[in-house]
């Protein structure tokens, strides 16, 4: 006979946004398989119209989210939150730009990509579990379906021994902290006897923890875990050999939804479930915080690499936006939700630019590649202009109210050093822009440097929309800013 | 003396010791992901040990989880070695040096 088993219920439209990403994913690769050659246009428009869709079913879900309140699906293991609606919206965003940067990519290095769409949906399908894992374990397969995506698409030139090796040791390293991250899990399920965050934070509001050995070494071992996945210092190290070697429509993914996703992780798990014990974890993250703004933009200076030097640079931002996890206030988590979701736009864009002025074999990122660019392309210059001038804080751009608001939080939850560490990093980061904005305008190029082909049409959307994402949301950042606010993660189980 | 959850716990960091260091130290890519089975089995044998020990079958569910997911990782881990491995003959970690961080 048979035992009877309780099975939990599932709420399809909660989990609409994922299955379209994950099943369109996993439609264009069985149609592959099964005709001859799907024409390149319709692989892209495909993944395209899906991540844009997944995107769209987000929108009846926040006006449920309005009527009902949050709540939780599948036995409160996936939540149903603004948080989760906003992380979903900006990782599907995310998959959609780096889709239309591969359709240009694979057509000038004439490689066959089906599977570099695949790979990217399946991947954006593993953030949007991240985003809204109210499990840990759910989280963790979350992360590892994004990460093993990854991996591959590190690795994903097979003309450039530079992308496999980038691939391999993300690969080493990547498996390295998911297992830290999977300790730190267990030690967690240790101490409290589950692993779901809703129960996690009801023994908060109920008992006080005595011993409380485990849930520190949990925490730790999840801070490493995921710190390296946004590449916080000193778990930076993969950062530039990664984004140096990886395809650039790839490298424009790692540097927006994946590192949102990570944030998403570190937001809700850290900020919202292990909140009431900010004060254990709270310090070292700090740390962190400010030795990853300082290195970031410190070892940006003396790369002679725009594409490294731009890699220390994501280091650095993701050191600010780390700013907003420490304040572990409200404030805090819409201020990062805000910083990562203009940041998606700004790196789509900056790599866009960077893979069409690297011209075909993608490799050459020397300062000599962009001097005089602002003669040779005037359009192409002034729209890095706007995206370098945006990651260094100008005012006028998306970039200068994420700083100020991150940092501002910050200030909130009394941390100051930390505000003027990351003020003081702000500055030196400055440098590192106006040099490539410098080599662009005031060096010419030499005599012989090729002429710059013009960029696919592609290239030219994604770079139009981030342009106008970062001036327009800059100036007028209310929009953006209300819905981060109203996004906040809610632990609760649904009614 | 008596087997008490402990002494998984302490087997379970011990193995996972094991693990990372050898991943650190070692130069050969398969011993590399050898290293990393150990530390994902570590951790299986930590939920298993934790869930024997609060009589809960939360943990023992989990290891399943991770075992697909080692699985998976080892896959994906290979691939890449076979691409490596069809450029270039019998590379180790060290040759991987043309990307210098």
């Amino acid at each position: 006979m048979l035992a009877q088993v309780e099975t939990p219920e599932v709420d399809v439209q909660i989990l609409l946004p994922l299955l379209i990403m994950a099943v369109g994913g996993l439609l264009v690769l069985t149609f592959t398989s099964l005709t001859k050659k799907l024409p390149a246009w319709f692989v892209t428009a495909w993944s395209v119209l899906a991540a844009l869709g997944s995107a769209a079913a987000v929108i009846p879900l926040w006006d449920r989210l309005g009527d009902e309140g949050p709540g939780g699906t599948i036995a409160n293991s996936v939540a149903f939150d603004g948080f989760s609606l906003f992380m979903t919206v900006v990782i599907a965003l995310g998959v959609a730009l780096a889709s239309l940067l591969a359709h240009s990519w694979l057509d000038r290095e004439e490689l066959p990509g089906v599977e570099l769409h695949v790979l990217l949906l399946l991947s954006g399908s593993g953030g949007i579990i991240m985003a809204a894992a109210n499990d840990l374990i759910v989280f963790f397969l979350g992360l590892e379906t994004l990460s093993m995506a990854v991996y591959v698409l590190a690795a994903m030139n097979r003309r450039r021994i530079q992308s496999q090796e980038a691939g391999m040791k993300y690969f080493v390293l990547g498996s390295f902290s998911s297992a830290f991250l999977l300790y730190g899990i267990a030690l967690i399920y240790g101490a409290f006897g589950t692993t779901n965050l809703v129960k996690i934070s009801d023994e908060f509001e109920q008992s006080v923890l005595i011993d409380d050995g485990l849930l520190l070494g949990g925490l730790a071992m999840m801070i490493v875990g995921l710190a390296f996945k946004v590449g916080a210092v000193p778990f930076h190290a993969w950062t530039p050999d990664v984004y140096d070697g990886a395809p650039t429509p790839v490298v424009a993914w790692m540097g927006s939804g994946v590192k949102a996703a990570g944030f998403a992780g570190l937001l809700r798990i850290m900020s919202t479930a292990f909140g009431p014990v900010v004060d254990d974890w709270s310090f070292p993250l700090e740390i962190i915080a400010a030795a990853t703004m300082l290195l970031g933009s410190f070892s940006a200076i003396v790369q002679t690499d725009v594409k490294r030097m731009l890699a220390y640079s994501s280091i650095s931002h993701a050191g600010f936006m780390l700013l907003g996890v420490v304040a572990a206030t409200d404030r805090g988590t819409a201020s990062t939700l805000f910083y990562v979701a203009t940041y998606t736009f700004l790196v789509a864009g900056t790599f866009g630019i960077l893979s069409a002025v690297a011209g075909k074999g993608d490799s050459d990122f020397s300062f000599e590649a962009f001097s005089g660019l602002g003669r040779r392309r005037p359009i192409i210059a002034f729209a890095l202009m706007v995206f370098l001038l945006a990651q260094a804080g100008i005012p006028a751009t998306t970039g200068f109210y994420a700083k100020f608001s991150v940092i501002a939080a910050a200030v909130d939850a009394d941390r100051y050093w930390l505000a003027i560490v990351a003020m003081a990093a702000a500055v030196i980061g400055a440098f590192l822009y106006l040099r490539i904005i410098v080599s662009m305008y005031l060096v010419d190029a030499d005599d012989d440097a090729p002429a710059l082909e013009m960029p696919h049409w592609t290239v030219g959307v994604v770079v139009s929309v981030a342009v106008l994402v970062t001036i327009g949301f800059g100036i007028f950042p209310g929009p953006i800013d209300a819905l981060a606010t109203d996004a906040l993660a809610v632990l609760t189980a649904a009614p | 003396m008596e087997l008490t959850a402990t002494w998984y716990l302490v087997l379970g960091a011990l193995v996972f010791s094991i693990g990372a260091v050898g991943l650190l130290i070692r130069r050969n890519p398969l011993v590399m992901f050898m290293c990393v089975e150990l530390m994902l089995n570590a951790v299986n044998l930590t939920f298993v040990g934790i869930a024997w020990g609060l009589n809960d079958v939360g943990g023992q569910v989990a290891v399943f989880f991770v075992m697909v997911v080692a699985a998976a990782e080892v896959v994906i881990g290979l691939a890449i070695v076979v691409a490596i491995m069809r450029r270039r003959q019998g590379a180790t970690a060290d040759d991987l040096s043309v990307l210098r961080g």
